[in-house]
């Protein structure tokens, strides 16, 4: 679809009250990418992302998009520049219905969310309706979210980042809470996805099935730093990553 | 055989409307250290949360020392006997080292090791070094000692500890296992959450192994050392 | 320099008194995060007690301090009771909830001391032992304020000795950081939030029964006090002690030589000190950032339906509304054209707790903006009445846009607080800039021409106003404007993260609200025929937030509803008792613990419910 995308990640360090929660942390990410970011709790997964998306500032780092800095900007601007994400707890708008939340996101990237006039639920919808059956809500599409099981509100989510025809795509624990079956689908989805739009995603994830399954390559990272990186099967084999996560050091 | 410490048997658990925990069952003997182990998300944090009467909802029977439980608030649960070290620390960070221990001190009871400040600063070094000391400015293994050494200061005859070993310092991991032991030696009782196999290991006399919500395998740790089936459906990579 | 000497020492006593109330106040809200409007009411009653006993054994120097204290005990144990029976209940509610219920238990103590103590002014006596002044530099000082003085401190200190030197402060202090870790240890929090306001009830109630000897005892020492005593504790940075300290000296002082500089607006100058250090420093002086934010999560919000058939209902509606006056006579039509202007004032409100979860306390300002707008127009300028009432949303929208900057900046309970204090601010500038707006007096003889003179006549053109402006809010609740604003509610986090502007929406809805209130206040003028400073008080904000909780939150019709009932109930209750105050207070209170999703709400849950059973 678009040309090829490239989010540039050099040396992000952040540290809340002289803890290191990212350190040094660098990597490169094309369209086609689906690069796993994986490690134990506490590792500083979900800060990494949320320094990717402008929630927070980095102490120290860059991350440029097709060349352009990303450090400074408020989450709407990165937004807009092309970086979608989803989150790990799940933060859809309750209050609305399924195919509400993805009409806002439509309405916002159409910059129309100060119309007075039209009723929201008539803006979008179809976009909206197609979005939901690609990732297979559309029979749910006017449930309100607030009802949703977990597994349905992570397909929410993720229609919600399509719809903002993002060229990065951050997911933070995508499959959490889905039954096993429901998270190979939903990684077999995203990977077509990655094909059709050239898209690049970053994604972290606790099921090593789905992480050796689908990424093409795995980042591991251990008290906010890189120890390994590579394809699946390096990363697999990698002693560093065995130890972290066996913890042969007690 | 007396009837265990602690008695759990089909405890259910929500967040909100989400069922966390779906029937989970398990005992812990006087004396004894079981391990819950499971991957990250699995219910251990829950379970555990469940027991000590901090979740939203719960249902499910929970006998300790053969009284129900499952019905006291919190602060009831604590003055029985249970104590809880949570995952997150939580140690209260405007209070100096001895005022978070002050915080903990519950009166004396029979059939428990009775702990002063004195006899856990001996326990833990670090900490008495520090006792005039405020929390905010401790590294990540000190608030784990002092979390510890806060709810000993409850005399509990049974411990509920959340994931000791997580994101410590090999060498701190070390301290964590060798306190655990003499806690055992004295004579506590208890039930510690683990994702690490091998600090599992080196402090557990049984596990239990959760996934969804449910216990789905018990045994002794060295019958799960060398049951690799169920080491790979369960935990590993 | 002596008289700059001692008006800095009045400036000191003031201080002394504000800190004992406001460290009461901050003591409470640091341990259960509820904001305690009642907190004035047992300053109030301290002083009230306080003025009896003194009256009865304050003779001697022992029977006075003992009455001083005999009092701050009773104000403690009515604040301990509190606890029991209402704030137990609440902590863990929305904070509109927490701030009403307590604001209900201020209407009951009101009335309460008002058929106890009478609403004469009571003078007290003299502090025995302490009448009389000594001379600084050349001035004389009054040797009682020079007792309050050394007071502030002593207290400071004692209460420091209190939290770090006692076990029972140390569990509070755990207890204020993270009430569930305290209690997987052991402590009962119950029981600790019992001690800790009866603590904070009774500092309040000792600030009032010092007052005995300086000033008279009346029935508005309640709002007066906590709403300066909120200033203090948002400033010194809501549950520090020290910072309560640090901002009593402040605050003192500003009034002390405020007064010299601008008599006529030293109260402006509170609010406008509170409104800069906010901006400056969100947590105040010595305030830390919130791990958590000091709310309670709100109750989790159902989707807003249009419901079948609204839009006939509606049309229906306004069809018999528009009928009344060919069978009704006067009364009922003036009670009509009440109820129809504060459907939209309720609406308007609305807008912002509804759609946006932004609580205002203080939305009587452009109620009051809009009237005296429409009011000083008449006035001064001669306008004629479809001027002034054209100008009036559009003065208060300005006031509102100009408010809304800053109050959006912050959410929640500080949010709550800075709508409050522009509230004030606005409140203030009426009631003191007495050759524009003629202070108490109001400006009267504000009438619609003869065309809209008849009662009849007022009434369809208040209706066809009134349901044009709320047609027009409703549209926006539905269009894109109302979801982003509800989507900001849901999740701000995910709001922004999908390009929403959160807080330029929350700014125009403010601004929109304010100048649907000011409709609604212009229209108000003219039905009176006068406006008063009071329009814009306290009581009128909170009048408003009952209609909106009456009828329900998570419906667009329920202020309507909320704003017809409420009336009903006013206009019914006020003819039946003199006790308006206190049966209003108990219905805030019964509202609040019983029928939290309000009358329409409850209703629909009925029919409901009643549909899956059939």
């Amino acid at each position: 679809m678009s040309a090829a995308n490239r989010l540039e990640v050099r040396d992000l360090h952040r540290s809340f009250g002289g803890v290191r929660a990212v350190s040094g942390v660098s990597f490169t990410l094309e369209s086609g990418d689906l690069l796993a970011l994986i490690g134990p709790n506490g590792a500083g997964k979900s800060t990494c992302f949320n320094l990717l998306n402008g929630q927070l500032r980095p102490d120290a780092g860059s991350v440029r998009l097709d060349g352009a800095e990303l450090v400074g900007l408020p989450p709407r601007r990165i937004w807009a520049l092309g970086v979608g994400r989803t989150f790990q707890i799940t933060a859809t708008f309750a209050s609305m219905t399924v195919a509400e939340n993805v009409q806002m996101v439509l309405l916002s990237r159409a910059r129309r969310l100060f119309g007075l006039w039209r009723p929201a639920s008539a803006c979008f919808r179809d976009e909206a309706l197609a979005l939901l059956a690609r990732v297979g809500m559309d029979a749910q599409a006017d449930r309100p979210c607030g009802v949703l099981a977990y597994g349905d509100l992570k397909r929410v989510e993720l229609a919600m980042a399509l719809a903002g025809d993002p060229k990065i795509l951050l997911m933070d624990e995508p499959t959490a809470g889905m039954a096993p079956f429901e998270r190979l689908e939903l990684m077999a989805l995203t990977a077509s996805l990655v094909r059709e739009r050239g898209l690049a995603v970053l994604f972290t994830e606790h099921d090593m099935d789905v992480v050796f399954g689908h990424a093409t390559r795995v980042l591991v990272l251990d008290r906010g730093r890189p120890i390994a990186e590579g394809t699946p099967e390096s990363v697999r084999a990698d002693a560093r990553v065995q130890s972290v996560y066996l913890g042969d050091e007690a | 055989m007396t009837a265990p410490l602690l008695d759990v048997a089909g405890l259910e658990a929500w967040y909100g409307r989400a069922h966390i925990l779906t029937g989970v069952d398990l005992t812990v003997g006087r004396g004894e250290v079981v391990a819950l182990m499971g991957r990250n998300g699995a219910g251990k944090t829950t379970t555990l949360k469940a027991i000590m009467g901090l979740v939203g909802q719960r249902a499910g029977r929970v006998a300790f020392e053969d009284r129900a439980i499952a019905a006291l608030p919190p602060h009831r649960i604590a003055r029985l006997g249970v104590g809880y070290v949570p995952e997150d620390r939580r140690i209260f960070a405007d209070l100096t080292v001895e005022e978070n221990l002050e915080v903990g001190r519950q009166p004396p009871r029979p059939g428990a090791p009775a702990w002063t400040p004195e006899r856990l600063f001996a326990l833990f070094p670090n900490l008495a070094e520090m006792r005039g000391r405020r929390g905010t400015r401790m590294s990540g293994g000190e608030q784990q000692m002092l979390t510890l050494a806060r709810t000993l200061m409850g005399n509990p005859s049974l411990l509920l500890l959340d994931e000791p070993s997580e994101g410590l310092a090999p060498i701190i991991v070390r301290q964590m296992a060798e306190a655990v032991r003499r806690l055992k030696a004295e004579g506590l009782s208890v039930l510690v959450s683990e994702q690490n196999l091998s600090f599992a290991a080196a402090v557990a006399d049984r596990a239990s192994v959760i996934e969804k919500g449910r216990v789905r395998w018990t045994g002794t740790m060295a019958e799960l050392m060398a049951d690799e089936a169920a080491r790979r459906a369960y935990l590993a990579l | 320099m002596s008289f700059l000497l001692v008006q800095a020492l009045s400036g000191l006593a003031t201080a002394a008194t504000l800190f004992l109330v406001s460290s009461g106040l901050t003591i409470v809200f640091g341990v259960t995060r509820i904001v305690n409007f009642a907190h004035g009411s047992f300053y109030m009653l301290g002083a009230y007690l306080g003025w009896s006993l003194v009256e009865r054994f304050g003779t001697g120097v022992g029977g006075f301090w003992a009455s001083v204290v005999a009092a701050a005990l009773g104000a403690g144990a009515l604040g301990a009771l509190m606890e029991v029976a209402l704030l137990r209940r609440l902590y863990r509610s929305p904070e509109l909830f927490q701030l009403l219920g307590t604001f209900g238990v201020v209407l009951v103590l009101q009335d309460a001391a008002s058929w106890i103590w009478g609403s004469e002014d009571l003078l007290g006596r003299r502090a025995p032992g302490l009448k009389g002044s000594v001379e600084i530099l050349g001035q004389p000082f009054p040797l009682y304020d020079l007792m309050l003085i050394g007071l502030g401190p002593l207290v400071l200190g004692l209460l420091w000795l209190l939290f770090n030197r006692t076990r029972w402060g140390t569990l509070v202090r755990a207890a204020t950081q993270d009430r569930d870790m305290a209690s997987a240890l052991g402590v009962d929090p119950a029981r600790l939030f019992t001690g800790v306001l009866f603590l904070g009830s009774a500092l309040a109630g000792l600030g009032g029964a010092l007052q005995v000897p300086r000033e008279a005892v009346n029935l508005h020492m309640d709002m007066a006090i906590v709403v300066e005593a909120f200033v203090v504790v948002v400033v010194g940075g809501m549950g520090s002690l020290t910072g309560a300290f640090l901002a009593s000296l402040l605050i003192g002082q500003l009034q002390a030589f405020g007064i010299l500089v601008f008599p006529q607006i030293t109260l402006v100058l509170v609010f406008l000190f509170m409104a800069v250090v906010l901006v400056l420093r969100p947590h105040g002086l010595m305030g830390r950032a919130e791990e958590t934010p000091p709310t309670a999560p709100a109750a989790l919000a159902p989707p807003l339906t249009a419901g079948r058939g609204a839009g006939w209902g509606a049309a229906l509606l306004l069809a018999a509304l528009a009928l009344v006056p060919l069978v009704a006579g006067d009364y009922a039509l003036i009670v009509l054209t009440e109820m129809v202007i504060l459907a939209l004032l309720a609406a308007s409100l609305h807008l912002l707790i509804g759609l946006g979860g932004l609580v205002s306390f203080g939305h009587a300002a452009w109620f009051g903006l809009g009237a005296y707008g429409a009011a000083l127009l008449v006035k001064h300028l001669g306008a004629p009445m479809p001027l002034a009432l054209a100008a009036a949303p559009l003065v208060a929208g300005i006031g509102a846009l100009i408010a809304g900057w800053f109050c959006v900046r912050r959410s929640g309970l500080y949010f709550a607080m800075l709508t409050l204090a522009f509230a004030q601010i606005v409140w203030s500038v009426t009631f003191q800039w007495y050759g524009f707006t003629g202070g108490d007096n109001g400006i009267v003889g504000v009438w619609p021409p003869p065309w809209a003179a008849g009662k009849a006549a007022y009434y369809w053109l208040t209706l066809g106003l009134c349901a044009g402006a709320l047609a027009l809010l409703r549209r926006a609740a539905f269009a894109p404007f109302g979801y982003a604003l509800r989507a900001g509610r849901d999740s701000a986090l995910r709001a922004e993260s999908v390009g929403i502007d959160v807080r330029r929406h929350q700014w125009l809805a403010f601004a929109l609200a304010g100048s649907a209130a000011g409709l609604a206040g212009g229209l108000y003028a003219f039905s009176k025929g006068s406006v008063f400073p009071t329009l814009m008080a306290v009581p009128v904000s909170v009048d408003a937030l009952v209609m909106v909780l009456m009828g329900g939150i998570q419906t667009v019709a329920g202020p309507l509803a909320g704003a017809a009932v409420f009336h009903l109930l006013e206009a019914e209750v006020m003819r039946m008792t003199e006790l308006w105050r206190l049966a209003l207070g108990l219905v805030i209170v019964a509202l609040v613990l019983l029928f939290p999703k309000g009358i329409v709400g409850f209703l629909a849950d009925v029919l409901a419910d009643r549909r899956r059973r059939a």
